[in-house]
């Protein structure tokens, strides 16, 4: 039986959509100043993908604040149990028919291979493009802060980080066509609700 | 500046102070420190800096980001010999001495009226509306003097070598009219020649009677040089700061003109990293191929998907 049930708070839809935005905007934007597309103009791209990442982190502390003051932080905490029935499902069990192995509660929302991978998102990729990007922004503070002076291996860390989240994102939004409908999953991230199977 | 706007004139900047006239920078370094650099500070140096200091973009802080490693010239002086009035770049002094058959001087001039050929003097090169040179730069030249042995190899032969690079933290990125000539040198004692160029005929001055050799005998006596009778030409190339004729901020290079992958106005100043033309090929190529195969990947979950549950539709239908 099919049941419907709130997952996601209306500060967690509201820090996930910003946060998209402005990480799409950034890659843009950054590839746009790496010289990859041609778009707002360089001198535009360039402010403006500095904006949102300012934007970006002051939005990335209050969901720091609110992971924190709501215990949500929990979702992440990894497992590698059952890590193995999750991938044998998206490669062979949803061809067959199957049902998700994992069931969804407001208290666990993430299965044990997305919580690894948001995780890995948020404990490595988000801060290593953060530090990487304020170091680049702040280039000409460096000698004052005792560091070499040479751009190319912040440029290049930025750049490769930049590759990593965007291989993330498209694996991202393929795998929310994966619900019960093409755009189940979506909808749910902006109703908060979401039809899941009743746990029997 | 100008009469329409603050009306100065050249003195206004230049000032004099017991025959010293502030603003030749030729032979002192850029401003210390990249700090004001008023005459108190810089004895009588004038810069871009005396009046609007190290950091005077006030609406984007990313253009005071770029003070301390290029100069205000490089980007407020788009284009120098504007406003129809050319300038000579090239002059080859090697080409000099040739006569019509019945023995006259050859003149010619270009639709523009600059003089491009002369048989006294060669031919010369003329540019209006010029994009400058970029090149590193702290202040210092070393020059090459008359009677300096020419030791470096780079050719054209550097006049006036420019000091300073990326690592030097007293150098800017500084633009340039390089005037590039080829004019007598002694391929012997290795010395650039000093010509006798202005005299009666007889005299062996060289507008006149038309004999490098007997011209730069008597120039190298004059001052008192050694020469070896041989005349020989050499390239050469002599740097001009570019430092007047500010263009008003709307029309300065943009962002682009350097920020781009080729032909940017940075193209050939190697040796750093410069954000929207550098990158490292092997990591942009391995993102895009990583993406495109993951999408292919995606792609093929995707029909694996869709053949399969309609298989099993068309299975619950029969």
């Amino acid at each position: 039986m099919k049941v419907k049930i709130h997952l996601y708070t209306r500060f967690e839809r509201f820090w996930h959509w910003f946060q998209a935005f402005l990480i799409i905007f950034l890659m843009v934007t950054g590839f746009e100043v790496h010289g990859s597309l041609r778009l707002f103009g360089y001198d535009d791209a360039c402010n403006l993908h500095n904006l949102a990442g300012w934007t970006l982190l002051i939005l990335t502390a209050f969901a720091i604040f609110w992971h924190l003051t709501t215990g949500q932080w929990r979702n992440y905490q990894p497992t590698f149990c059952n890590l193995k029935k999750i991938g044998n499902y998206y490669l062979c069990g949803m061809m067959r028919g199957e049902s998700h192995p994992f069931h969804k509660t407001p208290e666990r929302k993430l299965n044990p291979l997305q919580a690894l991978s948001y995780l890995f998102l948020k404990v490595v990729m988000l801060p290593l493009q953060l530090i990487s990007g304020l170091l680049y922004y702040y280039y000409n503070d460096w000698v004052s802060w005792g560091l070499a002076t040479r751009l190319d291996g912040v440029a290049l860390l930025h750049t490769a980080m930049a590759f990593v989240l965007l291989l993330f994102l498209v694996v991202h939004i393929y795998l929310t066509t994966t619900g019960g409908s093409l755009v189940s999953y979506t909808l749910a991230m902006i109703t908060g609700w979401e039809e899941i199977e009743e746990n029997v | 500046m100008d009469v329409k706007g603050l009306n100065y004139s050249c003195s206004t900047c230049h000032v004099t102070k017991t025959h010293k006239i502030s603003g030749r920078y030729y032979s002192r370094p850029a401003p210390n420190k990249h700090q004001f650099a008023l005459p108190a500070d810089d004895g009588e140096r004038l810069a871009c800096e005396s009046c609007h200091g190290p950091v005077p973009h006030k609406k984007n802080e990313i253009l005071n980001h770029h003070t301390d490693k290029v100069a205000c010239q490089s980007c407020h002086v788009p284009r120098y010999a504007r406003g129809g009035v050319f300038t000579k770049v090239g002059w080859d002094w090697s080409s000099a001495g040739k006569f019509t058959a019945d023995g006259k001087a050859i003149v010619k001039k270009d639709k523009s009226g600059n003089l491009i050929y002369h048989s006294k003097k060669g031919d010369m090169r003329w540019a209006e509306n010029v994009v400058p040179e970029y090149f590193w730069y702290n202040g210092g030249m070393s020059y090459l003097r008359e009677g300096d042995k020419i030791q470096s190899s780079t050719r054209p032969l550097e006049l006036n070598a420019l000091k300073g690079d990326y690592a030097d933290k007293d150098a800017r990125i500084f633009p340039f009219k390089v005037m590039r000539g080829n004019q007598p040198f002694d391929p012997v004692e290795l010395t650039l020649l000093a010509p006798y160029l202005f005299g009666k005929k007889g005299t062996g001055a060289y507008w006149v009677d038309y004999d490098w050799v007997k011209a730069c005998d008597i120039g190298m006596r004059e001052a008192g040089l050694p020469f070896s009778g041989k005349v020989d030409f050499i390239e050469t190339a002599m740097y001009w700061p570019i430092t007047h004729m500010v263009a008003p901020k709307e029309k300065s290079v943009k962002c682009e003109e350097c920020h781009r992958r080729s032909d940017g106005r940075l193209e050939n100043l190697k040796g750093f990293y410069l954000p929207g033309r550098d990158r490292w090929q092997f990591l942009d190529n391995l993102g895009w191929v990583l993406l495109g195969l993951t999408i292919l990947a995606l792609l093929l979950h995707a029909g694996l998907r869709f053949v399969s549950s309609s298989r099993r539709e068309d299975g619950g239908k029969s």
